[in-house]
């Protein structure tokens, strides 16, 4: 069964051959000494190679592909200084659980431990930063691991995967042995969920009079998205998603309320807060949705299903734990849920559900996200509103960190997964563009914004090099308030209004700073300016570069204070008196 | 509460440090670690002694049998088990307390391994309180070294090892 296949061929051949049978079309990464052999080989590949400007933003951009396809997402860096450029998007992978695998170069083995030019342990450094990583040994060993690479990445709760490559290897010469399974005695991963337990689960749905869909990136993982829909359908639930599911359930859905969190809307935190039955599906309870742990959801009974046994039970301990990957798991429960309603008829509490129903939408009403316009000058909102209106819950939107993306994410709806691209967890700044790099060359056929603040962006601004040598059309969003508009936020609200070290000042000027990469760019600052220039960027077949000066000192609300409840939210700026002090 | 957890971990290399990254991210210090090979030689048995917070020694043992060159991770603490450790101790004491030394260590069950004019070397196995006591009352004689090999525990239930079975790895050159 283990024959070897054609030609004699070099590790970095060999590598390139175990790339194509995972499906890799696209990569992205930098080239240097000691993946000299690798990229040479890659002249003669089918495989598209994206040049990135630093090798953080080859593992953003890989993230960026993941996210928009959930395929898995592959870099390459050299040794020393490119891999160690790589970790905080692995770290960023990591934490939103991306599919990506990461390829190191690595000194000769011989000269593994010597101090030699550009060595750094790659494997060590990286091992807390991805859910597993690799050194190949010898080239014998190479198409085993390059599999197995692929597979830990993208199966179970996916994650950054790392194999580091010594120069030899590249060099060696042998023979493809097609590996033919991957044995991974220890790799547990649970799918199907204790049909016990989910059956227990639809009972309470059935029994619930305020019941309330927690869903979380885990749907969009596992492409569970019409699973969800037929769930939240069947049983008539409203659903919050969080940051890192928007449009896992399609915005303009009627049980849809929003984002909930510290800067989720009202509807979507008193949701919480007020429910007697949340139904958590492959999410975390992240310290920024729950905020003040006891208080989260305290009236509730709890189902959590998740596919990482360590979520279940992390932060807060459900009635129902349910180890499963959600996708069959919600397949399971919406049978399920038809037996049961069969058996016992349909929801026990309709007037109790109807009533609770109604609630929610007055809150909806009551307190929608702030979309005010000014008359002089572009409010953030106005800005994001535009974006919307645009997208029409269809153009892929990558953020960066901060102000602006928690705008973004309220106000700009996502009627598909895999739309909204962001930092979530890790809230690395410096995403948005490189990762646009990333959806933009995973769907060709889509629009997309990336959208960053002005600090952000200039962490990613080499980027726009190898968006200008790829002629890739993406929209390039700069929210520009001329500060570091989070850490402003805080030390207003909460440091006495001290503002330290986040003036942003000497923007360059964005026509100047597009024209000299070769597309066009513009600054505008006026509301009526808005519309008609995101027009004129999105019909520009290139790339674009939009700089919108916006209210400088524009606060993010509601918000959750660190550490408060969630339902004690701060709905608008503080009254006159208080205010620049 | 010191915690005994035994993990059945592939003999690779970096293994030892995923399961101690899983700690020391944590802030937990280790107060014994073994490690040795099992039956099947590409298997070690490691154990590990620590002082991890009650609220959260669930969550340890979980993320520890995340790993993937973990097969089991289990809580020692929490079921029937034997936990036995190995003491190296070297005495020196004048020629008037020999006598009493090798009564000591006959009431310890523990071994000579060495005789000198000087002392004496004892190896003694035991729970890891009863070597604490053993060094103590040793210490009453004279000056001591000690060498301790830190715990080794075995579960006295079994416990059935869920061991993933293999898949297919990509067969053909994807079209693209």
């Amino acid at each position: 069964m283990q024959t070897e296949t054609g030609k004699l061929m070099n590790g970095a051949e060999i590598l390139l051959e175990c790339m194509a049978r995972e499906g890799v079309d696209v990569f992205f990464g930098y080239p240097g000494g000691v993946t000299l052999p690798f990229y040479d080989a890659l002249y003669d590949s089918h495989i598209k190679h994206i040049l990135v400007r630093h090798e953080e933003n080859a593992a953003f951009a890989a993230g960026g592909y993941a996210r928009a396809t959930g395929k898995t997402g592959v870099c390459c860096a050299t040794s020393g200084p490119g891999a160690t450029n790589l970790v905080t998007g692995l770290v960023d992978a990591m934490m939103d659980s991306i599919p990506v695998v990461a390829i190191t170069g690595q000194v000769h083995s011989k000269l593994i431990g010597s101090d030699a030019f550009q060595e750094a342990d790659t494997f060590g450094i990286t091992r807390p930063a991805t859910k597993h990583n690799f050194m190949v040994k010898t080239l014998a060993e190479l198409p085993q691991i390059l599999h197995e690479a692929f597979y830990i990445a993208s199966s179970g709760r996916p994650g950054p995967v790392l194999v580091d490559i010594p120069k030899d290897v590249f060099q060696a010469r042998g023979h493809y042995v097609p590996v033919g399974a991957i044995h991974l005695p220890g790799y547990k991963v649970f799918t199907e969920g204790h049909a016990g337990q989910i059956k227990r689960a639809a009972e309470l749905i059935r029994e619930a009079e305020r019941p309330l869909v927690y869903a979380g990136g885990g749907i969009v993982a596992a492409g569970a998205s019409a699973e969800l829909r037929e769930l939240v359908d069947l049983a008539n639930l409203p659903a919050v998603t969080t940051l890192m599911a928007l449009g896992a359930l399609p915005a303009s859905h009627p049980n849809y309320i929003s984002m909930p969190g510290m800067h989720g809307s009202y509807a979507a935190n008193m949701a919480l807060t007020e429910c007697d039955l949340l139904i958590a599906l492959g999410t975390r309870f992240d310290d920024r949705v729950t905020g003040h742990l006891p208080s989260f959801a305290r009236h509730a009974r709890v189902i959590h299903v998740d596919i990482d046994p360590a979520e279940v039970g992390k932060n807060r301990t459900p009635d129902i734990p349910i180890v499963g990957d959600v996708k069959r798991v919600l397949q399971k429960m919406v049978k399920a849920l038809h037996e049961t309603e069969a058996e016992l008829g349909k929801t026990k509490n309709g007037p109790a559900r109807q009533a609770w129903l109604q609630k929610i939408n007055d809150w909806k009403t009551e307190f929608p996200y702030d979309r005010s316009r000014a008359e002089g000058e572009i409010k953030p909102q106005h800005l994001m509103d535009e974006i919307d209106r645009l997208s029409g819950g269809q153009a892929i939107v990558t953020a960066d960190v901060g102000q602006h993306q928690m705008w973004a994410a309220q106000l700009i709806r996502f009627n598909e997964p895999r739309l909204w691209v962001n930092s979530g967890g890790l809230g690395a700044m410096g995403f948005g563009l490189p990762s646009a790099i990333g959806a933009q060359m995973a769907r060709p056929d889509k629009l997309v914004f990336s959208i960053s603040g002005d600090g952000g962006f200039q962490m990613s601004l080499p980027e726009l090099s190898t968006i200008a040598s790829n002629q890739l059309p993406i929209k390039i969003i700069v929210m520009n308030n001329g500060v570091l508009g989070m850490v402003r936020q805080w030390q207003t609200l909460f440091y006495n209004n001290r503002l330290s070290s986040i003036q942003l000042d000497c923007f360059p000027d964005a026509e100047k700073l597009a024209a000299a990469y070769g597309f066009k760019g513009r600054t505008i600052d006026k509301p009526w300016q808005l519309a008609e220039a995101l027009e004129e960027a999105v019909r520009e077949p290139g790339p674009y570069l939009l700089n919108v000066k916006v209210t400088p000192d524009e606060n993010v609300y509601p918000m959750v204070p660190a550490g408060g409840a969630i339902n004690e939210m701060v709905m608008g700026p503080a009254k006159p008196v208080e205010a620049g002090a | 509460m010191l915690q005994t957890i035994s993990i059945l971990v592939e003999n690779k290399p970096g293994a030892l440090l995923r399961v101690t990254g899983v700690l020391s991210a944590r802030g937990y210090n280790i107060e014994s670690l073994t490690v040795a090979k099992t039956l099947d030689p590409q298997l070690s048995r490691m154990t590990i002694v620590v002082d991890v917070e009650d609220r959260i020694r669930t969550q340890v043992i979980k993320q520890i049998n995340k790993l993937i060159n973990v097969l089991q991770a289990t809580d020692m603490t929490e079921i029937p088990s034997v936990i036995r450790e190995l003491v190296l101790v070297r005495v020196r004491c004048g020629q008037e307390a020999r006598t009493a030394v090798l009564k000591e260590a006959e009431i310890f069950h523990s071994r000579v391994v060495d005789s000198s004019t000087d002392g004496f070397a004892i190896e003694a196995t035991g729970d890891p309180e009863k070597l604490d006591e053993f060094i103590e009352v040793m210490r009453t004689y004279g000056e001591i070294d000690v060498a301790r090999s830190g715990a080794i525990a075995m579960s006295l239930e079994t416990k059935k090892l869920r061991l993933q079975p293999p898949v297919a790895a990509p067969v053909a050159v994807q079209a693209t």
